[in-house]
């Protein structure tokens, strides 16, 4: 059994390529034997959030035939990460291999801290760094404590930036409000939705952050097209590309 | 059918399948539980103070003073012009600031502990519990009682706190 | 047709006022994050809260019979509502029968749900809602537009110049203080001159046959003790089983509603006063039905803190009035197209999904996955837009053959720089309107990934 089945969602397939290979490059420096399937495409997540489960139902039936025999599968999306976690009870309840794949998908950072176990982060990120928690990622997957929530506090992706040499991680006014992304609803919702995206961003630029990083590109996607339309000088940054360079251990 | 069977009906068929209740937790608890009383109080705009009520300045300013329970049929009316009603408090709650008063401590009109100008409630000083699952324990079955946790209040202009909305314009504890 | 973001819209071009609206409600939220933080159990509580609220749904018929008698024993009269107009009739009819011409109301969002005060002045009842904000807006002939802090879209002068108008305040004046005892002595005057009082009804305690209701202005206990007859209106789903339970929601209710550690009164309301009558109406007007539903049924155990409100991005940014029902935000979303699914159906998709709504809700309501939830079924009943549909259909056949994913990936990938700016970001584009597109790779992560494993 290939030990991990590598899920790159459709939309870092197609626009962020690099944020791919640098999680590959992440996983295959760390030694671990690694698969890209080729007949992947997208988790359905598009569809869903839609309301349109009929045509999401096949996308998640093509899921796991494609990932249903990896030990594990990892993806650079917390979002996407929890597509298939929370939401494809729904349509794959009982089928064979459903709760182990539901139970062994996980987003990147996530993949790292609990599964690997990965304690040490030994490289270079010079600058001030705003991250930016997207909330599937917060809220559904649990990488960290989300501030509405009064339990011990923990962070899995500050953690782990945290150790990289010259970084300083900035303080937001509001450690995790939405970005306004939230899939269809950045078009179906323009108006709020961007200035959702200028207000996250106008918090981070007050807490002086050169570059927001986040580990879903969807809602840096966002934030970025708001940044260069306003020619910002801010820059986005996925966590697997800031962490590409590091010794992992 | 009448409403009343035809929701109870309704209601039965769409019931859920049966589920357990939970208890409450265990509540905080303070270190100096007077302390954290008084201390919330304030944080609400209250006043708590050790001592005789009737040094008070609000009261001793007062024209109309009123001790209750207070059991003349005047109607709650005349109740309006009451600059100062003092009322005995059961208990005081010290994660709020709250003081349980049944309608004993009321006497006949119970309307009086929010129509006065100035509440000053009076309460033991042993009678601090720490949290509200405490002071439920204490709550009788009266036919009306009331959590008191400060004056009269409202935020509903912009946010703005503003002491005296619409009931008594402070409200005085005194610790016995 | 309108739905939620053309009603948000000219909200969010007010940017100065849709700023200043996010940051008082996010005030709140603060607030209730300081108060929440302040207590080690919170956690605990709110599963508290979520076991007891989903127990009594279970048996939710048995509690209320249990209430009806227990109030009944205690000299409280009971009546019962199917639906918004018996509810409003019973209101009537006890009004009529005593020849009341006069009513002072407290903050009651079931109230708001049944319109019973059109429904009253239509009648020739005066109705006056004595909690400040209900009062402002009601002098505004407006609904409020959140469901604890009523006039939280208004501002200051708004106010001064309505009371100028109404109540006859100086020209100009604005301090909230100065208002505040403007309409301090305009509603003790109503209060005192009611010749009846409703209230709602935050909580009805099975065991004990008694309603519970949270103020801070202490209008509810006024009108409910001045003039000899208090009605208290409440949704069916307001029950708790034991006394003891009533200490896990108040101290979970105003400290998730406005942050405060417990409202200033916290009215135990056993029966009537002294030589006066009391009485309850139990409403249902479509909880039933909402509780026969698996995945629904957990909306009712909303206790109307509001919390949620206060923490959506969305709700900030678009205020009340742009969901257009009685209830706005997150749980407003969730419960308006239950009542009319046609007219409601953009509620749902106004939200990002971001989740905090679930997360700061006092008694667990899985907020947006039941948005979600209904999103589907509004699809699937047809009350969306077909083409968005019908998109999402090609786009789902386009994803089950990786051929034409990757074949539509890359001609994506060529074409769209090669589109002039004005095509590329015409009217139709509404990602484009105030965002840039990404820029487009020549290469796709499996391309980089076979140059990678060549290498």
């Amino acid at each position: 059994m290939t030990q991990i089945g590598l899920f790159i969602p459709c939309y870092v397939d197609q626009l962020y390529p690099r944020v791919g290979l640098a999680t590959w490059r992440i996983l295959r420096g760390l030694g671990l034997d690694v698969e890209y399937p080729k007949s992947q495409t997208c988790c359905g997540q598009p569809m869903a959030n839609s309301g349109c489960g009929d045509a999401a139902r096949p996308l998640a039936e093509r899921f796991l035939d494609v990932f249903g025999k990896y030990k594990h599968v990892v993806t650079p999306s917390g979002s996407c990460a929890s597509m298939v976690r929370n939401h494809y009870d729904q349509w794959l309840a009982g089928k064979p291999g459903f709760d182990h794949l539901k139970s062994n998908t996980f987003e990147l950072c996530e993949y790292l801290v609990d599964i690997v176990g990965v304690t040490r982060a030994d490289g270079d990120f010079p600058g001030r760094v705003g991250i930016h928690m997207s909330c599937h990622g917060l809220r559904e997957l649990r990488m960290a404590r989300s501030s509405e929530r009064m339990d011990a506090p923990f962070d899995k992706v500050r953690g782990l930036l945290a150790q990289l040499r010259g970084i300083e991680l900035v303080t937001l006014s509001r450690p995790d409000e939405c970005c306004g992304f939230g899939g269809t609803f950045a078009v179906a919702e323009q108006a709020v939705s961007c200035m959702m995206g200028r207000d996250r961003i106008a918090d981070h630029e007050r807490a002086g952050a050169q570059v927001i990083a986040g580990f879903d590109m969807s809602c840096l996607m966002h934030l970025e097209g708001l940044i260069r339309r306003e020619g910002k000088p801010l820059k986005v940054a996925h966590v697997a590309e800031m962490l590409e360079g590091a010794r992992l251990s | 059918m009448t409403s009343r069977e035809a929701i109870m009906e309704a209601l039965r068929r769409a019931a859920p399948p049966p589920c357990e209740p939970a208890e409450p937790p265990r509540g905080i608890r303070f270190d100096d539980p007077v302390a954290k009383f008084s201390e919330v109080l304030a944080s609400v705009g209250g006043r708590c103070v050790v001592g005789d009520y009737r040094e008070l300045e609000v009261v001793q300013t007062a024209r109309r003073v009123l001790t209750c329970p207070d059991q003349s049929s005047q109607s709650p009316h005349e109740l309006a012009d009451v600059d100062v009603a003092i009322v005995q408090g059961e208990f005081g709650v010290a994660e709020n600031g709250a003081v349980w008063v049944p309608a004993a401590n009321l006497g006949l009109r119970r309307v009086v502990f929010v129509i006065a100008q100035h509440l000053v409630l009076r309460v033991p000083a042993n009678a601090i519990v720490h949290n509200m699952h405490e002071a439920y324990q204490r709550v009788g079955r009266d036919r009306f009682g009331v959590f008191i946790s400060g004056p009269s209040k409202t935020a509903d202009i912009e946010q703005a706190l503003v002491i005296g909305a619409q009931g008594p314009r402070s409200c005085t504890v005194v610790l016995e | 047709m309108t739905g939620h973001p053309e009603r948000a819209l000219p909200f969010v071009l007010d940017q100065p006022r849709a700023h200043w609206h996010d940051e008082s409600l996010w005030f709140v939220r603060q607030k209730r994050d300081r108060q929440a933080s302040a207590l080690p159990e919170w956690e605990e509580l709110r599963n508290a809260a979520h076991a007891i609220k989903s127990h009594t749904m279970s048996r939710l018929a048995d509690y209320l019979a249990l209430f009806e008698s227990n109030a009944v024993a205690n000299g409280i009269q009971v009546h019962w509502a199917r639906d918004a107009n018996e509810h409003n009739e019973i209101v009537y009819g006890i009004l009529a029968e005593r020849g009341v011409t006069r009513l002072v109301k407290s903050k009651s969002m079931l109230t708001e749900e049944c319109h019973l005060n059109p429904y009253l002045e239509a009648r020739g009842v005066e109705v006056t809602d004595t909690d400040l904000g209900e009062r402002i807006v009601q002098l505004r002939k407006e609904p409020p537009s959140h469901i604890v802090l009523p006039a939280i879209h208004l501002k200051r002068q708004d106010i001064g110049a309505l009371f100028h108008d109404q109540l006859g305040t100086e020209a100009g004046a604005a301090d909230p203080a100065y208002l505040t005892e403007a309409a301090r002595g305009h509603l003790r005057d109503k209060l005192l001159n009611a010749g009846a009082g409703l209230t709602g009804v935050n909580f009805a305690v099975a065991e004990t046959g008694g309603v519970v209701v949270c103020t801070n202005e202490g209008n509810a206990d006024m009108g409910a003790s001045l003039p000899p007859i208090h009605i208290a209106c409440m949704g069916l789903e307001k029950i708790v089983p034991r006394l003891a339970d009533l200490a896990v929601f108040v101290r979970l209710l105003a400290r998730s509603a406005t942050g405060q550690p417990v409202t200033a009164y916290t009215s135990h309301f056993n029966g009537p006063r002294a030589g006066g009558e009391m009485h309850v109406v139990i409403v249902d007007n479509g909880r039933s039905k909402i509780l026969a539903e698996e995945t629904f049924r957990r909306s009712l155990n909303c206790i109307r803190c509001g919390a949620c409100l206060n923490t959506c991005p969305v709700y900030r940014r678009s205020g009340g009035y742009s969901y257009g029902y009685t209830i706005p935000g997150p749980i407003g979303s969730v419960l308006a197209p239950h009542r009319d699914p046609a007219a409601h159906a953009s509620l749902p998709f106004a939200s990002s999904l971001c989740g905090s709504c679930s997360d700061v809700c006092p008694v667990k309501v899985d907020l947006h996955h039941q948005l979600l939830a209904f999103r589907e079924r509004l699809v699937k009943e047809g009350k969306t837009s077909s083409a968005k549909s019908l998109a999402m259909s090609v786009m789902s056949t386009v994803f089950q053959r990786p051929w034409m994913y990757g074949a539509g990936g890359w001609l994506m990938r060529r074409v769209v720089p090669l589109m002039p700016r004005f095509v590329l970001y015409g009217p139709w584009n509404p990602w484009g309107l105030q965002r840039e597109l990404p820029p487009m790779p020549s290469e796709s992560f499996r391309d980089l990934l076979e140059k990678e494993e060549t290498r």
